[in-house]
């Protein structure tokens, strides 16, 4: 009898298995943390010390190397936690449910940066603390979507229930989310009549968007640490009773 | 009292999807007025918040018209939210959600059902109660076909978008705060277009573009949140 | 190099606090992201070890 051949690929099928999940990762994280904390460095020394100050701004302007790849990767982490909650809903996979609740709390914090850095960045150049712009409000609100997963998740006490109902909420988000952008850059429109933005990034010169493309980068290999690192803490938690487990115990 | 019954000459009905979808309505509608006092309790709250914003900040005519539209609308969108958790509740605690569940009707056209009746019962007495609030917060009286207009276009999109935050808590022991806190920024969108029209409607501007966008947010709503709704009752009751 | 000096460097062109201040954040939620799973997991392996020991010893 012929063999059926599945169209999703092997490695699709061994990202089931935590073992083997938690083991690649391990042999990942050295690779991302040489890289994050050599962009990241290398990134910040750049900005503070090497890029230009902007016209208008002055020094207060390197604080886009911050708000910028935090706030990006705020949206991409919001994303990823769906799409894998998603995954996890549909196949069962128990390891795409262990990285949609590592993605939550590391958005959050990064939801928060990006916030305090565009409220920092507002004093110098709007002279206020805080500024109902449409950027930093929609930024706003998706904090409260990943408090409200966070929320959700902690609710809950059996872990299955848990990822499936952070699953739905998460999609449910996901929809949301161009909606509310919308709604929020219109409402911002009609109650702002000003037409420079905090956030707004005008045409950048090389010396300006190529250390924000290093800051970038290494924000998300810094992320792809802190995930990995989170979901084999999960791995262990929930595959404690496994034997490969207790022998990796057993080693310590 | 002992005589025999046969189901001889009975027809077979096959009631359809209308049928179920009556059905489930009429069943709800006649269960939430047995529990009639449960009905004002959002409407009260709805009151008593639009009345602390003048006690808490000025009583002033001129500053109040201005907070109006979106006192009146932030008002209907948490007496909505607290009316929210007693949706599934009493199915739940009864064991009939989970009998709703096991049965082959469509989900969808039963959690529609129940939605449209737990807005007939709360989201609709709002909208007809709004006209008085706006009197009290010196809405003009320009602003008073935007408000009922928006209010009706937008309490159906507000109970749909709840229901799913009351299907995510409805197996846990304290829904309270959460459901508020899973469903606030969903209704952001809501607030600011309703909101927005009867602004509008009071500078006289045309209403046609708030109305036409919260049409198709609840079109949207009515399309899309029943599927949420339904999995998340699955996932609550096996759970 | 931007800058002439290294008090010029702090100083930041009179916009120092706000920049400094943000890097800071950056670097303590950063430092928060990498260091709580790590002593987290230094504890959930002692708590595993410690389950484990007492199973096996039953």
């Amino acid at each position: 009898m012929a063999e059926k051949k599945s169209w999703l690929p092997r490695w699709f099928y061994q990202l089931a298995s935590p073992r083997w999940c938690y083991e690649f990762m391990g042999r990942l994280l050295p690779w991302f943390g040489a890289g994050a904390l050599l962009l990241l460095v290398a990134g910040t020394v750049w900005s503070l010390l090497y890029a230009p100050a902007d016209y208008q701004q002055g020094n207060s302007f390197r604080i886009i190397y911050i708000h910028v790849p935090a706030a990006i990767l705020a949206q991409s982490c919001y994303m990823l936690m769906a799409v894998a909650g998603a995954i996890g809903l549909i196949w069962k996979m128990k390891v795409a449910d262990m990285v949609a609740k590592s993605c939550a709390p590391i958005g959050a914090t990064i939801a928060v940066l990006a916030l305090a850095t565009g409220a920092i960045w507002g004093k110098p150049t709007w002279g206020a603390w805080w500024v109902w712009d449409a950027r930093l409000t929609s930024m706003l609100v998706l904090l409260f979507l990943y408090l409200g997963v966070i929320a959700l998740h902690s609710a809950m006490e059996s872990d299955a229930t848990a990822s499936q109902a952070t699953s739905v909420l998460a999609l449910v988000g996901l929809v949301n989310i161009p909606i509310i952008k919308y709604s929020v850059e219109w409402w911002n429109t009609l109650h702002q009549p000003a037409t420079f933005t905090l956030t707004e990034k005008p045409a950048m010169p090389t010396e300006m968007w190529l250390p924000l493309l290093v800051m970038v980068i290494g924000f998300y290999c810094f992320f792809a640490v802190s995930l990995m690192l989170r979901v084999r803490n999960e791995i262990l938690r929930r595959e404690r009773r496994a034997s490969w487990v207790r022998t990796l115990l057993d080693k310590v | 009292m002992n005589q025999p019954v046969s189901n001889a000459g009975v027809r077979p009905v096959n009631p359809g999807m209308a049928g179920l979808f009556w059905a489930v309505m009429k069943r709800d509608l006649m269960l939430a007025f047995r529990r009639r006092s449960d009905l004002l309790n959002p409407l009260i709250f709805f009151l008593m918040v639009a009345s602390l914003f003048p006690l808490g900040i000025s009583p002033e005519p001129t500053f109040l018209e201005q907070i109006a539209p979106g006192v009146v609308w932030v008002g209907a969108l948490l007496a909505t939210l607290l009316s929210m958790d007693s949706l599934f509740r009493s199915d739940f605690d009864d064991g009939t959600l989970e009998q709703t569940l096991l049965s082959p009707q469509p989900l969808f056209l039963v959690v529609l059902a129940k939605v449209l009746a737990h807005w007939a019962m709360t989201g609709l007495p709002l909208t007809l109660m709004a006209p008085l609030l706006g009197v009290m917060l010196f809405l003009p009286s320009e602003g008073m076909t935007g408000l009922m207009l928006s209010l009706l276009l937008g309490t159906p999109t507000l109970s749909l978008v709840g229901a799913i935050g009351a299907a995510l808590t409805v197996g846990l022991r304290k829904g309270g705060v959460l459901i508020s806190l899973l469903v606030l920024p969903l209704y952001i969108p809501v607030l600011i277009f309703g909101a927005g029209a009867v602004q509008a409607a009071v500078t006289g501007l045309p209403l046609g573009g708030y109305l036409s966008l919260l049409g198709a947010m609840l079109a949207l709503g009515v399309a899309l949140a029943p599927l949420a709704i339904a999995a998340a009752l699955r996932i609550s009751v096996s759970g | 190099m931007s800058f002439n000096s290294f008090s010029e460097f702090l100083a930041m062109g009179g916009h120092g606090l706000y920049v400094w201040l943000s890097y800071g954040i950056a670097l303590a939620i950063v430092a928060l992201n990498l260091i709580e799973p790590l002593m987290a997991r230094k504890q959930l392996i002692t708590d595993l070890v410690r389950r484990l020991r007492r199973e096996s010893s039953n």
